[in-house]
């Protein structure tokens, strides 16, 4: 212990193992996650700059990456308007039910993505339960980039109700009580006082449903219908170039999808450091 | 008036609430029957769909899947993988949230980045970055084949994938608790002569067993799904490397879909039960699982 009150690195402390626990932790760390990660990287290194670009922008590739991040993206906005009221009539209304549905919530962290993939599948297949009101209507929805976005919108939800929930429930009253006293109708005290409140939450919400969905492939594959160029996600085409033993071809892809997924994440970093100014709380 | 009168009919608003900051009485219906049909939809639908397909070729069908040889031995391997995953995260938990909570030192904001890190990466990227180590043209490749070492398409990849996509589940729980309960307790325990391994389980334990288990079982929920990372090391042999949600899959690309909504409605089970046992512990210690609080 008294090798690490040298190096200055921590604070004194009475208490016993730091060096184990850090120690310990950080060798886990690396071993599992950072030196497999970094692993990636150096493999579509492998592949220079000029040929890292050639693979993340091939016709095939680039379209997989678009189809992931357009039904992604459209997935999660879906999910910030109705995560948002799902989360306002939960907080806000009591009504029979209200404790069941609000468990159920939580349903796509814990079903397997597989499973919730086949269910979905076997709801929106021609024949299937709502699969067959659609058809009539000629909405195909399973085995079309439609499918996929069904797939998102399940994986996604519980990102936005859960980080608006608790926002929502320690939203101060007195604010819109204000609001309503200074002459303010509901509509104006919703959308001009309480919305822009939950804004971070809701951002931070569709940011991380998003980002979530990115990446997701078990709900995704069994409804994708998986045709190149018009249903074939990201993930997919890794798992492909893999079976192909292209190595550095499938890493370049997966590097470029965390480059994506970063990227969402600083996002969220941002939007988080913003409220914090703004608000003066998390 | 009117509002007053109809809302305790079926949506009311909680008590702290005045006629001012709340919906008209149309327009909560609205918002709640919005929701309502949403949720249905879109989360008791699926699962319904499970259970309803699982049995529409009968009871004996249900049974005989789930008790064939190679369901049996997929919900074999699945336990075990499950079993060894779970507990090095544990560990890991653990330790993680003893450097991090406990102590002051450089560096900890990123430690505790890096450790959502693999919430952050596609499960299919988590298997990947294996294969790329230890596959037959990975890093490791020729050294494991020339010792005769399997990794990937056998049960150490599958491990390792899942410890992987199940990383962060008990750190995050415990991290959080822990630099909320400060370091008093064991400073206390300490100057009482207790040994540091005594205080951690006589005192740090016992403060953080709930979230230990909101963990846990948050963790296993996913170790058992896991779908993605483990279908990209594993091989799918089998009877040997098909863990319980690859063989649903290979089930239903056989279009045995009674076979696969069967072994489908065990993980769903298992999906319920995991529900079950987290709200319990959301209801009864929400006080001792910060977490809940921090999001």
């Amino acid at each position: 212990m008294a090798a690490n009150y040298g190096l200055g690195l921590k604070r004194p402390s009475a208490i016993p193992g730091f060096g184990l626990a850090l120690g310990f932790t950080l060798t886990y760390l690396s071993l599992i996650v950072l030196i497999p990660l970094a692993a990636l990287v150096l493999k579509s290194a492998t592949l220079g700059i000029a040929g890292f670009w050639e693979v993340v922008t091939g016709p095939r590739t680039l379209a997989a990456l678009r189809l992931s991040f357009l039904t992604s993206l459209f997935a999660a906005m879906v999910n910030a308007v109705f995560g948002t009221i799902i989360a306002w009539a939960l907080v806000r209304y009591r009504f029979p039910g209200r404790r069941l549905l609000d468990a159920f919530v939580d349903l796509p962290f814990a079903l397997p993505t597989a499973v919730a993939g086949i269910a979905l599948t076997a709801l929106y297949a021609p024949n299937g339960w709502i699969g067959q009101w659609l058809m009539p209507l000629g909405i195909k929805v399973a085995y079309t980039p439609t499918g996929i976005a069904v797939a998102l919108i399940f994986i996604g939800l519980p990102f936005v109700v859960r980080t608006v929930q608790p926002v929502l429930e320690e939203f101060d009253r007195e604010l819109e009580e204000a609001s309503a006293t200074l002459g303010a109708n509901r509509r104006q005290t919703v959308f001009r006082v309480m919305l822009p409140t939950l804004m971070p939450a809701i951002l931070t919400g569709f940011a991380l449903a998003l980002a979530r969905a990115v990446g997701e492939y078990g709900s995704v594959i069994f409804i994708a219908g998986n045709m190149p160029f018009i249903s074939e996600i990201a993930p997919l085409l890794i798992i492909i170039r893999l079976e192909e033993f292209s190595y550095p071809q499938a890493a370049a892809i997966g590097t470029a999808m965390l480059m994506i997924s970063f990227g969402l994440l600083f996002f969220v970093h941002l939007v988080q450091a913003w409220q914090r100014r703004r608000f003066g709380h998390d | 008036m009117t509002d007053a009168a109809l809302a305790p009919l079926l949506i009311s608003q909680p008590e702290s609430g005045s006629a001012v900051t709340t919906e008209r009485y149309p327009v909560r219906v609205l918002l709640v029957a919005t929701a309502v049909v949403f949720l249905v939809l879109f989360l008791l639908l699926p699962l319904a769909a499970v259970f309803v397909e699982a049995f529409r070729a009968g009871v004996g069908t249900y049974f005989a899947s789930i008790t064939e040889p190679d369901a049996v031995a997929a919900i074999k391997l699945t336990l075990l993988v499950a079993a060894i995953a779970v507990p090095a995260n544990v560990v890991f938990g653990l330790a993680a949230s003893w450097a991090i909570a406990k102590f002051e030192f450089k560096g900890k904001s990123v430690l505790n980045t890096l450790i959502d890190l693999p919430f952050s990466v596609s499960p299919v990227i988590s298997g990947l970055i294996y294969v790329l180590l230890f596959g037959a043209q990975g890093y490791f490749g020729p050294y494991l084949q020339s010792h005769n070492i399997q990794i990937i398409f056998a049960l150490p990849g599958i491990v390792l994938a899942t410890i992987f996509v199940t990383f962060p589940f008990v750190a995050r729980e415990l991290v959080p608790l822990m630099q909320e309960q400060g370091t008093q307790d064991e400073e206390a325990a300490l100057s009482l002569g207790a040994s540091g391994w005594k205080t951690f389980f006589k005192v740090t334990l016992p403060n953080i067993r709930w979230a230990l288990l909101y963990g846990v079982v948050l963790c296993n929920a996913r170790a058992m799904g896991e779908f993605g990372a483990v279908s990209v090391v594993s091989g799918h042999i089998r009877g040997k490397t098909n863990t319980m949600p690859l063989h649903v899959e290979i089930l239903y690309n056989e279009y045995n879909f009674a076979a696969a909504f069967a072994v489908a409605s065990l993980l769903a089970l298992l999906a319920l039960v995991t529900l079950i046992i987290k709200i319990s512990l959301e209801w009864r210690y929400a006080d001792q699982i910060a977490a809940l609080r921090r999001h």
